[in-house]
């Protein structure tokens, strides 16, 4: 149910897409960064404590 | 307890990582609450018509893109003088968000200018501030990027950040300072304008209500955001320590 948007709603419709494309992406960004930072690190300190356990 | 403690990367993740959460859904309640209203039920305006509601995400964009760098000024003050990680890596966290901010403020004020106006772009001052501080965001973000060691960084971005904040601040007042060019001066923020008091054009409460919430929405977002990013680097960091310390070990 789009409101009547008259003769600009090629303009209000391309501001709000390209607004929400930005943070969605901005959002989709942050936490995949966020993700992989924490699964490379659990897998370094996984991997250090192998290694402290192995040389005793 | 003191603000200092979350200078401590442990206590900044643990409290962090607690209010993490209430940020998210409430930022995003807010947005789509602001959004749906303005969209959805508020009416065209008698000169600018359907245009309107390009406000709801223009203001909120343009409000935060100033504030974000003023936030990365408080964050690199802190690091300059006290030396706490945190506040140096907060700042860095902030950049995206905020370059992202002006770009959106930027593209929603184009494409509204474009029938408003009849021309995407004007070499107006509060536009042409707006852009500068899209560049000072560019090369803040590339600068951290260019230099390894992380307190050299730190420092060189500090001091880009001070010098970027005047821009900052002419985007704010550019309309004040040079009383030209096609962009309006304030016309939300201003006290005598919420309290009815002001004889300047003002913004209708129809149309203010649900920017409000919008921008409610841009801070929250921007807070939740910040906080999650500072977590990230914190523990990116923490890797490049590390890795540099198991390298030595070898």
């Amino acid at each position: 149910m789009i409101p009547d948007l008259g003769k600009y709603a090629v303009t209000v419709l391309s501001s709000y897409g390209a607004s929400l494309v930005l943070l969605a992406l901005l959002v989709a960004v942050t936490l995949w960064r966020g993700r992989k930072v924490r699964a490379d690190m659990a897998e370094l300190e996984n991997r250090l404590k192998t290694k402290a356990n192995r040389d005793g | 307890m003191s603000l200092w403690e979350y200078a401590n990367p442990k206590k900044f993740l643990t409290t962090s990582e607690r209010v993490l959460p209430v940020f998210w859904w409430l930022s995003g309640a807010c947005i789509v609450i602001g959004l749906i209203w303005g969209f959805f039920f508020t009416p065209d305006d008698y000169r600018q018509g359907s245009t309107v509601k390009i406000i709801y995400l223009h203001v909120p964009s343009a409000l935060m893109a100033i504030n974000a760098w003023l936030m990365m000024l408080v964050a690199s003050l802190i690091w300059l003088i006290r030396r706490h990680h945190v506040s140096a890596l907060a700042a860095r966290a902030a950049a995206p968000v905020g370059a992202t901010m002006t770009v959106i403020a930027l593209v929603t004020g184009a494409i509204w200018g474009q029938p408003m106006w009849g021309t995407w772009w004007a070499w107006d001052p509060r536009l042409t501030s707006f852009l500068i501080l899209f560049l000072f965001y560019l090369g803040y973000i590339a600068l951290w990027s260019a230099i390894e060691d992380p307190d050299t960084a730190a420092d060189l971005t500090s001091v880009l950040c001070l010098v970027g904040s005047v821009f900052a601040i002419l985007s704010r007042y550019a309309v004040n300072f040079w009383n030209q060019g096609l962009h309006q001066g304030a016309s939300v923020m201003r006290a005598g304008a919420i309290t009815g008091t002001d004889t300047e054009e003002k913004v209708s409460n129809i149309f203010f209500f649900p920017l409000m919430v919008c921008m409610v929405g841009f801070v929250l977002l921007f807070i939740a955001l910040v906080l999650y990013r500072t977590g990230t680097e914190i523990r990116a960091r923490r890797i490049r320590a590390l890795m540099a310390r198991e390298r030595m070990a070898a």
